[in-house]
């Protein structure tokens, strides 16, 4: 197959970006497509010019570092598939491809494909956890859960975190990412005792970290390389009201952990 | 150089009670003056890392990837190890210490793995009460299901993403610690060298992967708990970024690296396709409980599966390992699969895989509950194949996976420099030759949660805080050494990418150190890996800068350090003229085809010391004793 494509260039935060056009000869429909990036990049190193920087790393679609934008959707056509799931099988002999970063003002580009989501680390940081000290825990058995509430719990604690569901909402709202760990937690008794903290903490940070606001667009929950539901987002607004209207104090929640 | 292993006296049940309350301790007050290095942030690091921040330690944490949730602990499957015996099938703490010790091929310490089997219980009850969603019975109890090497079901489990679950709740912890402020957490920052002053492991070089910037952090103490050297072969399960510079470097420190040439080969993977392959992706050995592996009788029998009639089908495993049939330990379901594609039964268009078929399970117990169990991997498995596994048999083939190898420890899991302490797949201690499924994550989490806070204690206590000197000459040496590195790495200018060393090492290590080895092969790699070593300090050509994000860069320095790597691996598997666990030695078989263990000469941890690049290492052996498990040669008939 041979594959025309126009990938974005950025050489740093700061520098422009530009598309550039290149062509892929000999793509074999068995390849994913990061080993077509690479293969693009081997042949770029060949002529002396800077390969295509882009994040990856297992490649087998858990780690959540791959982050491209493909024909204007995150990690490409294929539902519930990361870009390194993204087989070539996928495409056309002759296709133009357009391959971007994940755009959002909170996810700055660091060059080309790679961009900076330290933002979701501090989401989490503010209150993306049960706070147990090791050490702590009660004998595993002793607290019966329903199978079917544990089976939700992970439905959400899927989550990979790679920012898809930012990169297809319009205005780059990270409410799916944050909703999922809050119903994951939230299902589980575990969960209880910071359920309303955990909330407020993480909206607030979300805020904080230039995420824009939830309007039900769904754009999210088709992106999402793991199908986590917008019924998690219906879960966090519930709390969320829920916990403003009983808050006492510090909105921030979470974050004093030691 | 000495390899004391401290293991504490007195019976195996009671050494880790009685060394723990041996261990001095830090007071309260005085743990926060002191300062903890971790390189690493996969479920050995995180777990250390968010420990050691609870009990008031400040602690740095480093990681190449852009977060620490993506270690690639995260990719691990199947689930976890613990001796609960929920399911009254009659396993104990001892048994799974005996499993462990028996899978291991008896090339690992007793009392390391009697520890492990012990924490074991606790680490899930800890996993539990962190949130993380492992499988339920309608009861509302946990779940459990079989593994290789074993006869009991003592494996816990969250779908087929049980390391991404243990993963994201420590990773959780460590996000606490780091909003309370006790872990400075620094992602995109990659290890380059260990600095070490007045014998004293007091430190680390970094590059920050996107400035660019080579610099030095001090500490009282260092963890490295940076993974597995699986990618030397280039192909492999590993995620891309996994790397062995971390603790290759702390070998050319002073870091003895036990047992190197122990890897495994985990036998369900899906075939490679072409040359341009970048990676191997497991598919779960809990495939195997209701998997049935299988080849055609006949050898060149190149039809469709389903076309093939059952008394034409020969289903090896069950064969020649009846009790326990598909369920047989990694390595040995790997050579089993080799010799049959060898004797040219493999299937696929190489010729290179076997089938795995559901066919009988779906049969028997429903396609929806197959779907239940596994439908991640069936569909991750049709995304890469184009195939479709509840219709056609999946091909698999065995694929390195797992490194059993890595820097020496002692009981208290500190390395032959004193102040460095190796966790997890980074170093050597627990699965002897051949690691058991749902063993890793068991061991990453015990190193982290339930060791180091109490042997850190020890050595911390001994030591002033802050006590390191960032001007000595050492410390200065190390940066500068790595700056030099990097400098020279893009001053080469050549011909040839990165990439086409790497693969050009793993083709030799995976056909001369791989599945089987013999003197001949080893003898050869041993020659052509320093021959491409050469090459490639005079033609790899990595472009752009090093003060900038460089992805070329980032790879070379990986690259040039598994090139050194290897070739210790070489040696360490010439060296060792028996078959033991992962290492199989063709020299070394019985008349059936099966490993030849040599425990007269080779019942030791074989450690090697670094001499300098034009001297050759030198090997030190830490004899095994085993003084509760018989010795005996494994039979999983």
């Amino acid at each position: 197959m041979r594959i025309t494509l126009k990938v974005w260039r950025q050489s740093g935060p700061h520098a422009t970006g530009r598309f550039e056009t290149y062509q892929a000869d000999q793509v074999s429909p068995d390849m994913s497509f990061l080993e077509m990036m690479d293969v693009v990049n081997e042949d770029l190193i060949g002529k002396g010019k800077e390969p295509i920087a882009f994040d990856h790393d297992c490649r087998e679609g858990i780690c959540g570092m791959c982050s491209m934008v493909i024909n204007g959707m995150p990690h490409g056509p294929h539902r519930a598939t990361t870009t390194c799931q993204l087989h070539m099988r996928s495409f056309k002999d002759g296709d133009r491809v357009t391959v971007e970063p994940f755009r959002a003002r909170a996810f700055p580009v660091l060059r080309d494909l790679a961009v900076d989501r330290s933002s979701l680390d501090r989401v989490m940081q503010a209150g993306g956890f049960i706070g147990v000290a090791t050490g702590n825990a009660p004998e595993a058995n002793a607290a019966p859960i329903a199978k079917d509430a544990v089976d939700r719990a992970m439905d959400a604690a899927q989550c990979i975190g790679c920012g898809a569901c930012v990169a297809a909402c319009p205005n780059a709202s990270a409410m799916l990412f944050t909703a999922a760990k809050v119903s994951h937690l939230g299902l589980l008794p575990q969960g209880q005792p910071e359920r309303y903290r955990r909330v407020l903490g993480m909206v607030g940070q979300m805020d904080i970290e230039g995420f824009g606001g939830c309007t039900n667009f769904g754009e999210c929950q088709e992106a999402c390389p793991k199908e986590i539901g917008v019924w998690t987002i219906a879960r966090l607004n519930g709390d969320f009201l829920k916990g403003s209207l009983t808050a006492r104090g510090d909105k921030r929640g979470g974050g004093d952990a030691a | 150089m000495e390899l004391n292993a401290r293991i504490p006296s007195g019976p195996l049940e009671q050494k880790w009670d009685r060394h723990k309350f041996a261990l001095k301790l830090v007071n309260p007050a005085n743990k926060r003056k002191y300062t903890v290095i971790v390189v690493g942030s996969g479920l050995a690091g995180a777990s250390a890392a968010a420990s050691m921040g609870e009990l008031g330690y400040q602690v740095r944490c480093f990681c190449f990837q852009d977060t620490p949730r993506r270690a690639h602990s995260i990719a691990a499957q199947g689930g976890i190890n613990a001796a609960k015996n929920y399911q009254n099938d009659g396993d104990s703490i001892y048994r799974l210490f005996y499993d462990t010790v028996k899978g291991g091929d008896f090339r690992a310490r007793e009392a390391n793995v009697y520890r492990l089997a012990q924490v074991s219980v606790d680490i899930i009850d800890h996993c539990v009460a962190q949130g993380v969603p492992f499988a339920r019975e309608y009861g509302g109890l946990l779940a459990n299901r079989s593994f290789g090497g074993a006869q009991v079901s003592r494996t816990f489990y969250a779908r087929g993403q049980t390391g991404q679950q243990l993963l994201l709740g420590a990773y959780s912890a460590l996000e606490r610690q780091i909003a309370g402020g006790t872990v400075a957490m620094f992602p995109r920052t990659e290890m380059l060298d260990l600095i070490v002053t007045e014998g004293r492991a007091v430190g680390i070089v970094t590059r920050d992967l996107v400035s660019g910037k080579v610099e030095s952090h001090f500490a009282d103490a260092v963890v490295l708990a940076s993974g597995g050297y699986g990618n030397v072969f280039y192909l492999s399960t590993n995620a891309k970024g996994s790397n062995v510079t971390a603790t290759y470097r702390a070998y050319k420190r002073g870091a003895a690296f036990a047992n190197p040439c122990y890897t495994q080969i985990h036998p369900t993977c899906i075939p490679m396709s072409g040359d341009y392959q970048s990676k191997l992706t497991l598919m779960s050995e809990s495939l195997r409980n209701d998997g049935r592996v299988w080849v055609p009788r006949a050898a060149g029998d190149k039809r469709a599966p389903g076309d093939i009639a059952e008394a034409e089908r020969d289903y090896y495993l069950e064969r020649k390992y009846p009790s326990f049939g598909n369920l047989c330990p990694r390595d040995i379901a790997s050579r089993a699969a080799k010799e049959v594609c060898d004797e040219g039964r493999g299937v696929g268009e190489t010729g290179l895989g076997v089938y795995l078929d559901f066919a009988d399970s779906i049969n028997r117990v429903g396609e929806d509950k197959i779907r239940e169990r596994y439908g991640n991997l069936f569909d991750m498995y049709e995304r890469i194949t184009g195939e479709n596994p509840y219709r056609v048999p999946m091909r698999i083939f065995p694929a390195v996976h797992y490194t059993m190898g890595g820097l020496w420890v002692d009981y208290n899991l500190m390395s032959t420099i004193p102040g460095l302490f190796v966790h997890g797949e980074a170093n050597f201690s627990d699965h002897g030759a051949n690691r058991l499924g749902a063993s890793a994550l068991m061991q990453g989490l015990a190193d982290g949660y339930f060791v180091i806070p109490y042997t850190i204690g020890n050595y911390l206590a001994q030591v002033k805080p802050g006590s390191w000197r960032a001007d000595s000459a050492d410390a200065k040496a190390a940066c500068v050494d790595a700056t030099a590195r990097v400098d020279r790495l893009l001053s080469i200018n050549g011909t040839r990418t990165v990439d086409s060393f790497h693969r050009e090492l793993g083709k030799i290590m995976w056909s001369d150190c791989g599945m089987a080895r013999n003197q001949t092969g080893l003898a050869e790699a041993l020659q052509r890996i320093p021959e491409l070593r050469a090459e490639f300090w005079r033609s790899v050509r990595v472009l752009g800068r090093g003060e900038e994000f460089n992805q070329s860069l980032e790879k070379a320095g990986r690259v040039a350090d598994f090139l050194e790597f290897g070739e210790l691996m070489c040696r360490d598997a010439l060296h060792r003229e028996e078959s033991c666990g992962g290492h199989f030695r063709t020299e070394h078989q019985t008349a059936d085809g099966e490993a030849r263990r040599d425990d007269d000469q080779f019942c030791y941890v074989g450690a090697w010391e670094y001499r300098g690049d034009d001297r050759a290492p030198v090997l030190h052996k830490e004899p095994l004793v085993f003084e509760n498990v018989k010795l005996a040669t494994r039979s999983y008939k």
